[in-house]
């Protein structure tokens, strides 16, 4: 019996190793999978090349990793202001940035899990970003060679999962996880619940288990679900 | 007379009609919500994965999953999809939305803009600026006409870091609305009290003015309240 169950974070990140890169999903607090991270902060594997959208937003999750100096690389799209640990490490020289535009970096994740070596864009032509790229004129319009990016590892975040690793989101949880499933040899996804396996109707998968290795089921980081007033309700 | 922020977001809502899908970036784009004609049936993008984008919620109505691009909490409008990263810059890149609004720190006669790397901002961020400017095939640019220190953001050429080459339609400033046209910028409307000239004063590259020029008809407060000439 297929069983991507394990019931501690701590055991579904024990193989992340030093140097490794490594994808997280999430948007902003949406879908960025807390308790992973934190796991992985207490792991202690060092070196790392992060690959998000962000650099988080604030000192818990995401931003933990930059504040206790254990990545060496950021590619992301929006190192937002509230990122405040990643901007210090950069800023002082400890960590690299790949700035990359949000759909360029949508796309170069794609191409990693479906086995292509990359595409032509036209996002960035003629600018900053595009410095020592490729230039390919199709049909009268310059377009950009983007690479293929796969990680190590993705750490994801759903809301319900199942022991074949199926994994259904909520609301606006889908963002970067959906693509980063696809793309790294080992794929470890939280999730609100783990259901009986059918539980999920198979309409309503929206990653399918082929592309998931580990499934945990934890309480979200209580920093990652703070509300603006007291009364609100998840 | 000036517009303000509100007023700049509220001159742009009245170009935008039913059956419109509209991006709006951060800063006075955003405030471009606000003024929509609610009878007519308008699709709000989210970047992050939401076609219909509702109004922002309060209290008990906050779903901790529901998150616009500006990082807010919102709800869904009627009508309203839901959809991973991949799909959405499909929306946005391959020119299936129809409009994006977006600020500008310098707008080039040719259509050239900057607006992603701000002066004096030591981290850059880019974000998703760089694929709507490409794949909308109406780039609206929302600003003001002038920097704080009163130099002119419609430049001949742009000096900043540029966002994407030749893709603004129009600019919307606190003092006029402006077309970019193969043949060069044409002043549209301009803000009572500034004629065609006074508007090129404040203006580094050339303006012609259209044949149908007129004064901008902007009420002094918004139905909300809010204030939208100075």
């Amino acid at each position: 019996m297929i069983d991507k169950t394990l019931s501690t974070c701590r055991e579904a990140v024990s193989k992340v190793f030093d140097g490794a890169t490594i994808m997280f999903g999430g948007f902003g607090n949406a879908g960025m999978p807390g308790q992973l991270i934190e796991a992985l902060r207490e792991h202690g594997a060092r070196e790392l090349t992060i690959v998000s959208n962000g650099a988080g937003t604030g000192p818990f999750a995401l931003g933990s990793l930059f504040g206790d100096g254990l990545a060496r690389k950021l590619i992301a799209s929006f190192p937002a202001p509230s990122a405040a640990q990643f901007r210090e490490r950069y800023l002082k020289g400890e960590v690299e940035l790949e700035l990359v535009p949000q759909g360029t970096l949508v796309e170069r994740i794609r191409c990693g899990g479906c086995g292509l070596g990359g595409f032509y864009t036209p996002t960035g032509v003629g600018t900053e970003l595009a410095d020592g790229g490729e230039v390919r004129e199709i049909d009268g319009r310059e377009y950009l060679f983007a690479k293929a990016l796969r990680a190590d590892f993705a750490l994801l975040k759903g809301h319900l999962g199942d022991r074949f690793g199926n994994l259904m989101y909520r609301g606006t949880m889908r963002n970067f996880n959906m693509v980063m499933a696809t793309a790294c040899d080992t794929v470890i996804a939280e999730v609100d619940r783990i259901v009986p396996a059918g539980e999920i109707h198979p309409e309503q998968v929206h990653t399918p288990g082929i592309f998931v290795d580990h499934v945990v089921q934890v309480e979200r980081l209580p920093e990652l679900v703070k509300l603006p007033k007291p009364g609100a309700h998840a | 007379m000036i517009l303000t922020r509100d007023g700049i977001a509220w001159r742009i809502a009245r170009d935008l009609h039913e059956g419109a899908y509209v991006n709006l970036g951060v800063g006075i784009p955003v405030l471009v919500s606000n003024y929509l004609d609610r009878t007519q049936e308008i699709f709000l993008h989210s970047e992050n994965g939401i076609l219909g984008v509702g109004p922002v919620p309060k209290g008990d109505h906050i779903d901790l999953d529901l998150i616009s691009a500006g990082k807010g909490f919102c709800t869904l409008a009627l009508g309203a999809a839901i959809f991973d990263q991949q799909v959405s810059f499909a929306m946005m890149r391959g020119g299936h939305l129809t409009h994006a609004v977006l600020g500008a720190i310098e707008v080039a006669q040719n259509g050239d803009f900057a607006n992603w790397k701000v002066p004096g901002e030591a981290v850059p961020g880019v974000g998703g600026a760089m694929d709507l400017a490409v794949g909308a095939p109406n780039i609206l640019i929302a600003m003001s006409h002038v920097t704080n220190k009163g130099k002119p953001k419609i430049v001949t050429a742009c000096t900043a870091p540029l966002t994407a080459r030749r893709c603004v339609k129009r600019i919307y400033t606190d003092l006029a609305i402006v077309d970019v046209t193969p043949g060069g910028l044409v002043l549209r409307e301009a803000m009572p009290g500034h004629d065609p000239a006074a508007v090129q004063a404040k203006t580094d590259a050339p303006l012609a003015v259209a044949p149908d020029f007129r004064e901008m008809a902007v009420p002094q407060v918004a139905a909300n309240g809010a204030k939208l000439v100075q």
